[in-house]
Order: C-alpha cells, then sequence, then structure tokens
C-alpha cells in the first residue's frame, strides 16, 4: 500500500495504518450508505424518477427551498458582513461576548432553535404580534422559513470574512486614502475586492446548510403542501408512506444538488488560496 | 480599561506607524456616523435572530414557574431521553475522534495520491441533508433494506432502534475532529516527529510524547463540536429513530414530540437544557480557541 499511493518517502511509521483506518472507516459509515441511495434510485426507469422528481408537490417543494435557501444566505452575506466587519475594526462594550455568541446557531440544537423562532415570530410572540399589526405573517408562511434558514446560516459568512478582514493590510487603505479616495472608494475598491472571494465562500456554506435544513424549519414552517412544505420534509412524509423509493429518488437530486454545491465550494477556497499565494 | 467608540487602528499602534493624524483618521476609519449606524445596524440583526431566540427559550420553559419546570426535567420520559442522548453522545464522539486522528496523521503528515479527494469526501456528511443521513441507513438496515431481512432473521433490529440513533449521530458529526486537526497538523510540520523517530520513539511513543502534547487544543476543540452537534441532531435522528418514547426518543425528538402535544412549558424545559449545552459548549469553545491561538503564537516565537 505505501509504495502504491506514497509520493515521498517518510521516516515516520503509521502511514499504512491510518490511512487504511481511514479508508474503511469513511466506507463504512459515509460512502456506502450514500451509494445506497444511488442503487435504490436504479431501479427506477428514467420515466419513472422523472415523473416523481418532477411532481407538482415536489417542484414547489424545490421552488421554496432554493429559493429561501438564497434569499437567505444573500441576507446573511449582506449583514454577516457588517457584523464582520463591527467585530473586526471597532471597540465596543461586550464585543467578546457577541463574537463567542456569533457561534450560537452551530451550538443550538437545531429543534430548539425552531420552536424558539415560532415562538417569537408567531402572531401571538413577541415580534410576531408587532409585525401582524403591519399586516405581516411570519410563523407558518414561507416568511417563517426565510427566518430559520437567516438563523442558522448565520455564522457561516461572518466566521469567512473575519479573519480576512483581520489579516488586511494597513499600508493598502492608507495608500489608497493617500491618493485621495475617500472612504467609500476605499472600502469599494480596495477592502471590498479582497474579501470577495471569503464573502462567496461563506454565501456558499450558508446556502448548502440552508437547502438540507430540515429541524429549524418545520416548526415554524406549517408545512403546508404547494405553499410552505421544504424539499427534506417532503423526503420525510414519503417515508412516512413507506415510499421508500420515491423518498429516495428526491433525495438523490438533493444530493447531486449537495455535491456541485461542495465542488463549488472547493473551487472558490482553491481560488481565494491561490490568490493569496500570489499577493 | 476605557471603553470607547473611537478605535485608532491597531495595527499603525503594532508597527509603531504614526502618519498624521489627518492621514490616520481617514485612512482606516469611517465618519464617526458610519460607525455608529454600522454596530447599530450589526447589532438589530444580532439581537433579531440570535439574542431574542435565546432568551425566549428560558422565558417560556418558565413561564409556569420553577416547579413546573422541574418536573418536566424529572420526568420518566424526559430522563431517559437525556440519557439516550448522552449515550448516543458517548459512541459518537469517541469514534470519530479516533477517526479524526488517523486521518489527520495520515493528511498532514504524508504526501500520497488522492489526498485532495480524501479530504473533500472527509467534508462530505456537512453538506448532506440530515434527512438523507438517516434516510441512507434506512435504505441498507431497515426491513425493505439490503440487510433488512437478514438482520429480522437474527432478531437484530438496527433501524428504529438505539443503534440506528447512534449512526446516524455518528455520520452527522463524522468531519469535526479530522478538520480541525488537519490545517493544525500540517502547520506543525513534521521535524519534531522525525526527530523523534531517529532518537529511537517507536510510532506510539512518537504520537503520545510529541504529537499529542502539540494537538492536545485543537483536538479537545473538534471534540467540544462534535459533542455539541452529537447531542442536538434532529433531522438524521428523526427518521432512524422509530419515536418509542421513553425508549428511542433522544432529547431534540422528546423536545418535538411534547412540543406537538401542545405542552409547551415541558417543550421550553427539555430545551432550555439543550440551551444551556450551548451556551456551556460556546464558553469553552471560546476558552480553548484562546489556548489555540497561545500555542500558535508559541510555536512562532520558537521558530
Amino acid at each position: 500500500m505505501k509504495s502504491l499511493f506514497l509520493r515521498q518517502h517518510s521516516v515516520l511509521p503509521g502511514f499504512g495504518l491510518a490511512l487504511g483506518f481511514t479508508s474503511l472507516y469513511l466506507s463504512t459509515i459515509v460512502l456506502i450508505p450514500l451509494s445506497a441511495a444511488f442503487i435504490k434510485t436504479a431501479v427506477l426507469s428514467w420515466e419513472q424518477f422523472w415523473s416523481i422528481v418532477t411532481a407538482s408537490r415536489v417542484v414547489a417543494s424545490y421552488e421554496l427551498t432554493f429559493g429561501a435557501s438564497l434569499l437567505a444566505a444573500t441576507i446573511n452575506a449582506a449583514y454577516g458582513l457588517v457584523v464582520a466587519w463591527v467585530l473586526v475594526r471597532y471597540r465596543f462594550p461586550g464585543k467578546r461576548v457577541i463574537d463567542a455568541l456569533v457561534d450560537m446557531p452551530f451550538a443550538l440544537p437545531t429543534a430548539v432553535a425552531g420552536i424558539a423562532l415560532t415562538a417569537i415570530y408567531a402572531p401571538n410572540g413577541w415580534i410576531g404580534r408587532i409585525l401582524l399589526r403591519w399586516g405581516i405573517k411570519v410563523a407558518f408562511t414561507p416568511l417563517g422559513v426565510l427566518v430559520a434558514l437567516v438563523f442558522i446560516g448565520l455564522p457561516f459568512v461572518v466566521r469567512t470574512v473575519q479573519p480576512v478582514l483581520e489579516d488586511l493590510e494597513a499600508d493598502l487603505e492608507e495608500a489608497a486614502a493617500t491618493l485621495g479616495a475617500d472612504r467609500w472608494q476605499t472600502f469599494t475598491r480596495v477592502i471590498f475586492p479582497t474579501v470577495m472571494p471569503a464573502l462567496l465562500t461563506g454565501f456558499a456554506l450558508a446556502f448548502a446548510r440552508a437547502v438540507g435544513e430540515y429541524g429549524s424549519v418545520i416548526f415554524i414552517a406549517g408545512n403546508m403542501p404547494m405553499v410552505s412544505e421544504i424539499t427534506p420534509l417532503i423526503i420525510i412524509t414519503k417515508l412516512e408512506q413507506y415510499d421508500y423509493t420515491g423518498a429516495t429518488a428526491v433525495a438523490v437530486v438533493m444530493l447531486i444538488v449537495s455535491f456541485l454545491l461542495l465542488l463549488l465550494i472547493n473551487c472558490l477556497q482553491w481560488l481565494s488560496r491561490r490568490r493569496e499565494a500570489a499577493a | 480599561m476605557s471603553m470607547t467608540w473611537d478605535d485608532v487602528g491597531t495595527a499603525e499602534v503594532l508597527l509603531g506607524f504614526s502618519p498624521t493624524p489627518a492621514v490616520r483618521r481617514g485612512a482606516r476609519e469611517e465618519p464617526a456616523l458610519a460607525r455608529i449606524a454600522l454596530i447599530a445596524v450589526a447589532f438589530a440583526f444580532l439581537t433579531l435572530f440570535l439574542f431574542v431566540p435565546l432568551v425566549a427559550v428560558f422565558t417560556e420553559a418558565l413561564r409556569k414557574g420553577w416547579s413546573a419546570y422541574i418536573t418536566a426535567i424529572l420526568e420518566p420520559d424526559a430522563w431517559s431521553a437525556i440519557k439516550l442522548t448522552l449515550l448516543a453522545a458517548a459512541i459518537a464522539v469517541p469514534l470519530n475522534l479516533v477517526f479524526g486522528v488517523a486521518a489527520a496523521w495520515a493528511i498532514a503528515k504524508f504526501e500520497f495520491r488522492g489526498k485532495s479527494v480524501l479530504i473533500t469526501l472527509i467534508d462530505l456528511p456537512f453538506s448532506v441533508s440530515p434527512v438523507i443521513a438517516g434516510l441512507i441507513y434506512v435504505l441498507i438496515f431497515g426491513l425493505q433494506g439490503w440487510m433488512g431481512h437478514w438482520l429480522s432473521d437474527h432478531d437484530i433490529r438496527i433501524v428504529f432502534a438505539v443503534p440506528g440513533i447512534v449512526l446516524a449521530t455518528i455520520f452527522v458529526t463524522f468531519p469535526f475532529v479530522a478538520r480541525e486537526l488537519i490545517p493544525l497538523m500540517e502547520a506543525q510540520g513534521n521535524e519534531e516527529e522525525e526527530a523523534a523517530v531517529v532518537l529511537g520513539a517507536n510510532g506510539w511513543q512518537v504520537f503520545r510524547r510529541v504529537t499529542l502534547p502539540n494537538i492536545k487544543w485543537g483536538l479537545l476543540y473538534g471534540v467540544i463540536l462534535c459533542n455539541a452537534r452529537a447531542m442536538g441532531e434532529f433531522g438524521a435522528v428523526s427518521v432512524v429513530s422509530g419515536h418509542v418514547r421513553g425508549q428511542t426518543n433522544t432529547m431534540p425528538l422528546h423536545v418535538e414530540i411534547l412540543y406537538n402535544e401542545y405542552n409547551f412549558a415541558a417543550a421550553f424545559a427539555v430545551a432550555s437544557l439543550l440551551a444551556l449545552l450551548a451556551l456551556v459548549t460556546l464558553v469553552l469553545k471560546t476558552l480553548v480557541e484562546w489556548q489555540v491561538n497561545r500555542q500558535l503564537k508559541g510555536n512562532e516565537n520558537e521558530h
């Protein structure tokens, strides 16, 4: 195995064991089970598969899932950039606590987030009550889905942009100012292009997470077919009806989208690393 | 320490670089009004989406008073959910820890073919919907699944029972430790380990005496995140659990059941335990992060 894989001789021991165990564990837990989904779907003819994954109720769920995820990731990109900027550049009381709390959506179980957001944004909740006065209903509508997805995607952009802002060289901005640029010009022409790859990576990560999200959404969504039903819920509903093939077919569509997103994220990260190396 | 809204560019202070005040103000700072506006926007966003939900969990949990709160937590079904959650995490976290160390050892210490593919595959569980993570185990171990017949002949239950819950938990927490360790061990290089081997240490000694002390904080960091996710997982576990009260319900699933029964105070009481876990996780994580940074700085100073 060593001679087959190793590119460079090393005096360190344990390569065969470590790589062997890693591959075995990865295959057992992740790869073989995931391939089960594709193999299960292979029993369907193309027409059968196509009619399952393009049924109107399923298509409505894609529109909601991908639309709300895209919108949530965009909101997170905009506000995440502001939060990262404020945390890196300014000093204010409670800054370290807030910095730590940004990771809350990573640490808080999604079911807890789901019921908490529902309680707040329900028509009789703290914020829902105020919004209802303006005629806006959040909980049990597609807007509720958006709120949940913004919550779970919140840390991604902040955490990818923060280190880039921290490493930003002061002389670039000073040079821009010396050459007569005002603050807004410096931001749009100097800072923003540098931050852009990280911002895109954070956006893609938030989007990928939102597409697959289940726990925080189902409580607040209301789960009405054709209106506020997300794709992961379609899979669950089909499973509960013992329609394993149908559930798996929809899952395969989602898996393909996830793989494409993963590929995109890897490309983005590779690009930003190359930029860094060039600079 | 005086807290001011005024921030002198820290880089300039550190570099001992002090241009004329006029240039410095303009160069790295926005006008005061813009600064306050940006901080206000950040605060409003975080309040709406982070702080209010967190406060709501505890307020709702205590809505019917402390005695109702305690009853909800000590109730037998809640108790068995707590135990099952702890059990699932106690199996999943150590397994993923061993895997993470093995994967990081192979990836960070050696150059081999297919390395970047392997790294991508390790990240895979993060981009798979939790619902699908549960589904794939049903496809293999469920009654209609590949191994369904064999398992039912031998009277072994995996899906809709505890082993399925553990498997789903392992899947969703799979990358955490490996992901934390790979960049850390890559940054530390091979020199210390190579020196130990040349001096006659065996593999285990090299790992225990040289590598482990260098990665212990990073390792702990990965374990903390892995544990938080393991205890809080909902979607994947929900698919494979079978939802038998008192038997195959984890804490998040118990929260769901109580909530769907309109027993809101009890649902939020159990949820508040999970929220406390999240807060403890964040505190530990911050402390460990601080240690990792200190260690990295120490390493830099040595070289």
